[in-house]
C-alpha cells in the first residue's frame, strides 16, 4: 500500500535581510545552510494497517508525511503510495487518500460543516448516495449533528477535528494520514476519535497512519510504530517488542520503617531518596527482583514495596536520548518482527 | 465543464460570505467608488491647467484611463486569490490545496472573488464611456472586438503579474513588495501616454513587463493615433495578444515554482 525507499529531503534555508532593500537583495542572494529533515528512511505500509509514526519535535515526521501526501517533492529516494508516486500523480494520489493535519483545518473557515462537505463532494466528485451513507454513518459515530450548520470558525478544538476527519473520509480514501488528531483535545474527545479511527480501519480496510505525542493513541490504535529520529528511523516493529527491548530496566520503591544511612543494594542504583522512601532501578538481567526483595529484607524493614516498569513515554524518552543505546540492543537481539517489511 | 461548475460554486460562496455584512459591504462599494472619482479628478485638474499632454486630450486620457482601470479592477477581482497568497502560504493553506485532486493554479485562482472590486470598476467603465462620448471613434465589429479582446489581453497580464508576486512567496514567504510597482504603479503609468516617458522606460514596459501592449498601443489603434505616433500598425494590431503570452509564461513559472515549495512549520 506504501512504499518507502531511501526518502531523504533537505531543505534549504535562505538567510533572510529585514527591510525593503534586503528584500530585494534576498532576490538574489543565494546565501543558505542545507538542513536533513529526512535522511534516508525505508518502510513498507500494507493495506489495513494502522501505523504509529513517532518521533519528538523536528525528527522529521510532518515532512515524511507531506512527502507521502505530495504535499513536498522529495530530495531523493522512491515513494509509492496506492501505486501512485504522490508528488508526481499528486492529484490521482489525492482522489485516494485522505489527510488531517490537527494543528490546521483543511475545511473553509467561514463555512458551515455541512456547506464544507458538500463543497468536497463537488471537488472529489462523491456520488450522491456515496455521500448519503457516509455523512450519515459519520453522524452517527461522531455526533456531528450537533454542529452540522455552524460555521467552522465557530468550532471547538474537538468539534472542529471530528468535522476534519469525517470530511478526510468522504470521498472513501485507502489511505488516512492523521498528523496529531488529538493534540489539545480533552480525554473523552480523544478517546471518541480513537474509536471512530478503529472503527473506520476495521470496517473498511482504511490504512492509517498516525503521528502523535499521544502515547495512549499510540496503545490504543497501533500494533506497529516506527520512531524516527534526527531525520533517521530508529525502530520499526511491534509495540510489544519496542516495550520488551526497553523494559529490561525496572523501578523498585521502598517505603522503610527508619531511615537508613547506608541503603545501597549491589547492581542497583538509587535515582531517589526522600525520608523513607527510596527508589531502586535495576535491570532484571543483574539482579531478579526476587534476588533484590530479598536482599532488602535481608538488611532492613520495610513498609512498602512496589515494582513498576517504566512507561512507554518515559521509554521512548529514553529512546531519543540515547539512540545508541537503543541500536545496541537492536543489534545484540534482533527479534523477527523488528525486521518487519 | 467539471471545473467551470465547480468554479462558479466557489465563487458564489465567496460572495455570499462577503455579501454577510450587508451595510459594511454596500458602504466599502460607495468608498471605493469615491476614492477613484477622486483619482480621475485629479488628472482632470491637471488638464484643467495644460489642455494637453504629448497630444493627447484629457478625453483621451480619460480613454487610457478607463481602459488600464476596468482591466485592473477586473483582475483584482478574480486574481485576489494570487494576490493575498502569501497569508494563504504562512496559515499553510497551500498545504490543503495540495492534498486535493486540482491543479494548483486552478485552485488558487479559485479560492478568493473581491466582489467588492464591483464599484471601482464601475468606475472606470463610467470614465470610458464618458471619454468615448466625447470623442469620435468611428466604431465596427472590428474596433469592439479589438477592444474586448484588449481588456480580456489586460486583466491576463495584471493576473501575470499577481502570479509573479504569488510564485516569488515559494522562496521568500514574506512576498515581495516589489510586485506592486507593476500593479498598482501600472496603473498610474498606463494612465497617460506612454511617449511621455524615457525610451529605455518605454522599452521596458513594452518587451520586459507588457504593460503599454494592453493599453497604451490598443489606444492608439482606437483613437486613430497609429499614424501621428510613429508605431507599426500591424504592431499595434498585435500588441494585446502579449498580455496573453505574459499570463502563459508566469504559469509556467508558478509550475516551476510549485516543484520548489518548501511547506512550512510542521
Amino acid at each position: 500500500m506504501i512504499e518507502v525507499d531511501n526518502l531523504s529531503k533537505t531543505f534549504k534555508i535562505y538567510h533572510h535581510r529585514k527591510g525593503f532593500l534586503g528584500s530585494f537583495v534576498n532576490l538574489f542572494s543565494r546565501k543558505h545552510r542545507v538542513i536533513r529533515a529526512v535522511d534516508s528512511v525505508s518502510f513498507t505500509v500494507q493495506r489495513g494497517e494502522i501505523i504509529g509514526y513517532l518521533g519528538p519535535n523536528g525528527a522529521g515526521k510532518s515532512t515524511t508525511i507531506k512527502m507521502l501526501t505530495g504535499i513536498l517533492v522529495p530530495s531523493s529516494g522512491n515513494v509509492t503510495v496506492n501505486g501512485y508516486i504522490p508528488h508526481r500523480q499528486r492529484k490521482e494520489n489525492a482522489k485516494h487518500i485522505g489527510v488531517v493535519f490537527g494543528q490546521r483545518s483543511h475545511l473553509w473557515f467561514d463555512l458551515p460543516v455541512q456547506e464544507s462537505f458538500e463543497l468536497l463532494q463537488h471537488i472529489y466528485r462523491i456520488p450522491q448516495a456515496q455521500y448519503r451513507d457516509n455523512v450519515e454513518m459519520f453522524d452517527e459515530l461522531l455526533n456531528l449533528g450537533d454542529f452540522f450548520q455552524t460555521p467552522v470558525r465557530q468550532l471547538s478544538l474537538g468539534q472542529r477535528m471530528r468535522a476534519d476527519i469525517a470530511a478526510a473520509l468522504l470521498h472513501n480514501p485507502d489511505v488516512l494520514f492523521l498528523d496529531e488528531p488529538t493534540i489539545g483535545l480533552d480525554v473523552v474527545a480523544k478517546a471518541r476519535i480513537r474509536e471512530f479511527i478503529q472503527k473506520i480501519n476495521a470496517e473498511r480496510e482504511v490504512t492509517v497512519v498516525l503521528t502523535t505525542h499521544d502515547l495512549d493513541d499510540v496503545e490504543k490504535l497501533c500494533k506497529r510504530v516506527i520512531l524516527i529520529d534526527n531525520a533517521r528511523l530508529c525502530f520499526d516493529g511491534k509495540l510489544a517488542t519496542l516495550r520488551r527491548l526497553l523494559s529490561t530496566e525496572r523501578l523498585l520503591t521502598v517505603d522503610y520503617a527508619e531511615v537508613y544511612t547506608d541503603i545501597n543494594i549491589p547492581d542497583t542504583h538509587v535515582t531517589f531518596q526522600e525520608g523513607t522512601r527510596v527508589q531502586y532501578r535495576f535491570s532484571p538481567e543483574e539482579i531478579s527482583t526476587a534476588d533484590l526483595i530479598g536482599a532488602i529484607l535481608q538488611k532492613f524493614k520495610i513498609v512498602d514495596i512496589s515494582v513498576a516498569e517504566p512507561d512507554i513515554e518515559e521509554l521512548i524518552k529514553t529512546v531519543y536520548e540515547d539512540n545508541l543505546t537503543l541500536e545496541r540492543k537492536l543489534a545484540k537481539s534482533i527479534p523477527p518482527d523488528t525486521q518487519v517489511n | 465543464m467539471h471545473h467551470l461548475s465547480l468554479y462558479f460554486h466557489f465563487v458564489k460562496l465567496r460572495i455570499r460570505s462577503q455579501m454577510e455584512y450587508r451595510l459594511s459591504f454596500l458602504f466599502e462599494l460607495f468608498a471605493q467608488a469615491s476614492i477613484s472619482v477622486m483619482d480621475f479628478f485629479m488628472i482632470a485638474l491637471l488638464f484643467n491647467r495644460f489642455k494637453q499632454l504629448a497630444g493627447w486630450s484629457l478625453w483621451e486620457v480619460g480613454f487610457l484611463y478607463g481602459i488600464v482601470g476596468i482591466c485592473f479592477a477586473i483582475a483584482e477581482m478574480v486574481g485576489r486569490g494570487f494576490d493575498v497568497f502569501q497569508r494563504n502560504v504562512v496559515r499553510g493553506g497551500f498545504d490543503t490545496m495540495l492534498v486535493r485532486p486540482l491543479g494548483t493554479f486552478y485552485q488558487v485562482f479559485a479560492h478568493e472573488f473581491l466582489l467588492r472590486r464591483v464599484g471601482r470598476i464601475a468606475q472606470a467603465v463610467v470614465v470610458l464611456l464618458i471619454a468615448n462620448s466625447q470623442l469620435t471613434i468611428a466604431w465596427s465589429f472590428a474596433k469592439v472586438g479589438y477592444l474586448l479582446v484588449t481588456l480580456m489581453s489586460g486583466i491576463c497580464f495584471f493576473i501575470g503579474l499577481f502570479v509573479i508576486g504569488a510564485t516569488s512567496c515559494f522562496w521568500t514567504v514574506q512576498s515581495i513588495e516589489i510586485i506592486n510597482i507593476f500593479t498598482n504603479g501600472g496603473v498610474f503609468m498606463g494612465s497617460y501616454p506612454f511617449s511621455i516617458y524615457r525610451w529605455w522606460f518605454r522599452h521596458f514596459f513594452t518587451f520586459v513587463i507588457p504593460l503599454a501592449c494592453v493599453n497604451y498601443f490598443p489606444s492608439l489603434f482606437l483613437l486613430g493615433k497609429v499614424e501621428s505616433s510613429g508605431v507599426s500598425l500591424i504592431g499595434v494590431q498585435l500588441a494585446p495578444f502579449a498580455g496573453f503570452l505574459f499570463l502563459g509564461i508566469t504559469m509556467l513559472f508558478w509550475r516551476w515554482g510549485v516543484l520548489r515549495y518548501q511547506s512550512t512549520g510542521h
